[in-house]
């Protein structure tokens, strides 16, 4: 088996990561190492991770960080070990426990950051929360974020990846979020990295009363990622938003899967992934919409839509709606297609050369997911990021003082 | 200005033009006109360079240059014009980033220096002006939501934006209604330099009567026919093409 490399060196390790961690998170690591030991990587047979080789992609032999990384305690964040309030009931709580990914995050992560915004409190400014991969040897990081919003509290979050050094980076990240009744999230992962990263993002989302939360996924540059992404809507008169963006090439991979599952009547999900493919890279989006049994009034829709720019490039796409429900509007739908041969003579004809064209015709496709960022100083800043990564001067993360 | 010499063309294997010869000189403007699927189209796109048309013999000579072995857009930076058809509606692209990538172009092209942001959006003013063109059209995606008047009088706004020397209508009066048709020609004419030249394609006489065209070609399975002086429309718009098929 593959992930014997983690099962010794956590046997190896596990005295240490204990005492630097909390009892909240201990309490976890065992059983986690227990499912991860019985089950193992999933293989590609596995219909969820079909287009993604997860044991190869945690094979390299990396070195595996045990310090804590949450940085210094801010308004809203502080380091798990002195969280505020009981967060036993909440860790590890939806988070996937049967997912190999997951069991090897909470068997491995040493600390988790813990975003708390306390009941009724607006928090004035986006909460920024930066990524940077830094070191002299390839590094596996376990990251851990618990999101915790009470009720009526409101905030955008930004989550950011970035790679400062060239070495081989895994990033194995699990995100749970508690939206308590009446809470809105903006939550935001955007992700330039560079090709010798690897990134697994598993992100579980619980939706109360009320809530509002929308989720913005950007994959900007890359090596190989994983996302994934699954929201439980257990209160009424709820919405979610799920947005993603990806722009990849070269041997880039990028493979989102999204689960929103409608507990509740009265709930509202809408969903627009959209790709840009070019040279070799290949895309893949697997997004299924469950509307448990008398969860009326559903009313979600889910759009993939997709641009393959070579015939190099591969998109694999799934769309999926699953109802238990009568009374409910949904819909689902998947497009992949190449540029429109029609827009770039009429773009030519007017002078324009045809690289700039294609350029443009890029853009214009992926607009429609950063035009409808809320946040106008980051949907600013991405247009020019875009813009930089489809004229291929942007190689790794931009704006970031450390690269 | 344009010379077209034994000009053959194909699209998907199939001949559409069989040998079109015609001289344009400065300052002309010649009217195309013919039956449908005569090649009058088929005419148009290869002298812009469309790529899926296939020359499979004859020359086209621009200002002495071989327009043949020029792509697209240095063709059109040489200052040949078309107006389409039907203008493509490109959604997400804005009108605004669309005409400051062609001016920047053809300046470019031109070894000029090019507009900053402010005098860029000033010329855009000035030349909405001339076809009436609306204020909200340019600030939206290229031809999106515009209707079958506003696409035409949009093609000639770019005309304006761009100057070219060297002008193909396409049945730029299609689908337009009277007053409409009339802001589109009176804003070719106050465009029209004595130097431009232009070739007319239309089945109707209306548009001739605003442009006034010098020649009328006669095109037939792919072949003009017949050439003569503004009589020749006024003769077609009478008795229709019946003389002239086989």
């Amino acid at each position: 088996m593959k992930n014997n490399q983690y099962v010794e060196f956590y046997t190896q390790v596990r005295d240490t990561i204990r005492q630097r961690s909390c009892p909240v998170m201990n309490a976890h690591r065992d059983e986690a190492f227990s499912t991860f030991s019985a089950i193992g990587f999933p293989t590609q047979k596995v219909e969820r991770y079909k287009y993604t080789d997860v044991a190869q992609d945690f094979a390299p032999d990396y070195g595996i960080q045990l310090s804590s990384t949450t940085g210094d305690r801010t308004e809203f964040c502080c380091s798990l070990k002195d969280a505020p309030i009981d967060v036993a009931p909440y860790y590890n709580s939806i988070a996937n426990k049967q997912d190999a990914v997951v069991a090897l995050n909470t068997m491995l992560a040493v600390d988790a950051l813990l975003v708390y915004v306390p009941k009724g409190i607006k928090a004035k400014h986006p909460i920024q929360i930066n990524n940077t991969l830094k070191g002299k040897q390839d590094t596996m990081i376990n990251r851990r974020i618990l999101i915790m919003m009470e009720e009526g509290a409101e905030a955008d979050i930004i989550i950011t990846d970035h790679a400062a050094d060239h070495q081989q980076f895994l990033t194995n990240q699990v995100v749970e979020v508690f939206c308590q009744d009446n809470s809105h999230l903006n939550l935001y992962e955007i992700e330039e990295t560079n090709l010798m990263c690897t990134r697994y993002s598993n992100v579980f989302i619980h939706e109360g009363r009320d809530c509002s939360v929308r989720h913005t996924s950007l994959t900007i540059f890359n090596g190989h990622t994983r996302n994934t992404c699954h929201v439980q809507m257990v209160g009424e008169h709820s919405e979610v938003t799920l947005h993603g963006c990806v722009i990849a090439d070269k041997m880039q991979r990028v493979d989102n899967n999204t689960c929103i599952e409608h507990m509740v009547p009265n709930c509202q999900s809408r969903e627009l992934y959209k790709y840009i493919l070019d040279d070799s890279a290949i895309g893949a989006f697997a997004g299924m919409i469950h509307v448990h049994k008398d969860a009326q009034k559903t009313s979600s829709s889910m759009t993939n839509a997709n641009l393959c720019a070579t015939r190099q490039s591969r998109m694999y796409t799934q769309p999926m709606l699953e109802i238990y429900a009568d009374d409910v509007k949904c819909s689902h739908g998947s497009t992949v297609g190449q540029l429109n041969d029609q827009a770039l003579l009429y773009m030519r004809q007017r002078g324009i050369s045809l690289s700039e064209a294609q350029l443009l015709l890029k853009s214009a496709f992926i607009t429609e997911v950063i035009d409808n960022i809320p946040l106008e100083a980051l949907r600013d800043r991405l247009h020019i990021i875009v813009d930089k990564r489809m004229r291929g001067e942007l190689s790794k993360c931009e704006g970031c003082k450390l690269c | 200005m344009l010379e077209i010499r034994n000009l053959h063309a194909s699209i998907n294997g199939k001949e559409i033009l069989k040998g079109i010869n015609l001289i344009i000189n400065d300052g002309e403007i010649h009217a195309v006109m013919g039956t449908n699927g005569a090649g009058k189209s088929t005419l148009s796109n290869v002298i812009v360079g469309n790529p899926a048309y296939e020359v499979t013999e004859g020359e086209i000579i621009f200002n002495g240059q071989n327009l043949l072995e020029m792509n697209t857009e240095e063709r059109a930076n040489a200052g040949i014009f078309l107006s389409f058809q039907q203008p493509v509606e490109i959604p997400g692209v804005s009108m605004t980033n669309f005409m400051r990538a062609a001016v920047n172009a053809r300046y470019k092209a031109q070894g000029r220096e090019l507009l900053s942001a402010g005098d860029f959006l000033k010329l855009m003013r000035e030349k909405r002006k001339i076809v009436e063109l609306d204020n909200k059209l340019t600030s939206r995606s290229v031809n999106e939501g515009f209707s079958g008047g506003e696409k035409k009088r949009n093609e000639i706004f770019q005309m304006a934006m761009l100057e070219p020397t060297f002008c193909i209508l396409d049945e730029t009066d299609s689908g337009l209604d009277v007053d409409a048709l009339r802001i589109v020609a009176e804003g070719f004419n106050k465009l029209r330099k004595p130097e431009t030249s232009a070739i007319v394609i239309t089945h109707y006489r209306r548009l001739l009567d605003y442009l006034k065209p010098d020649i009328v070609h006669v095109l037939i399975d792919g072949k003009i026919i017949k050439t003569g002086g503004p009589e020749l429309a006024l003769e077609i718009d009478e008795k229709g093409f019946a003389d002239y098929q086989g």
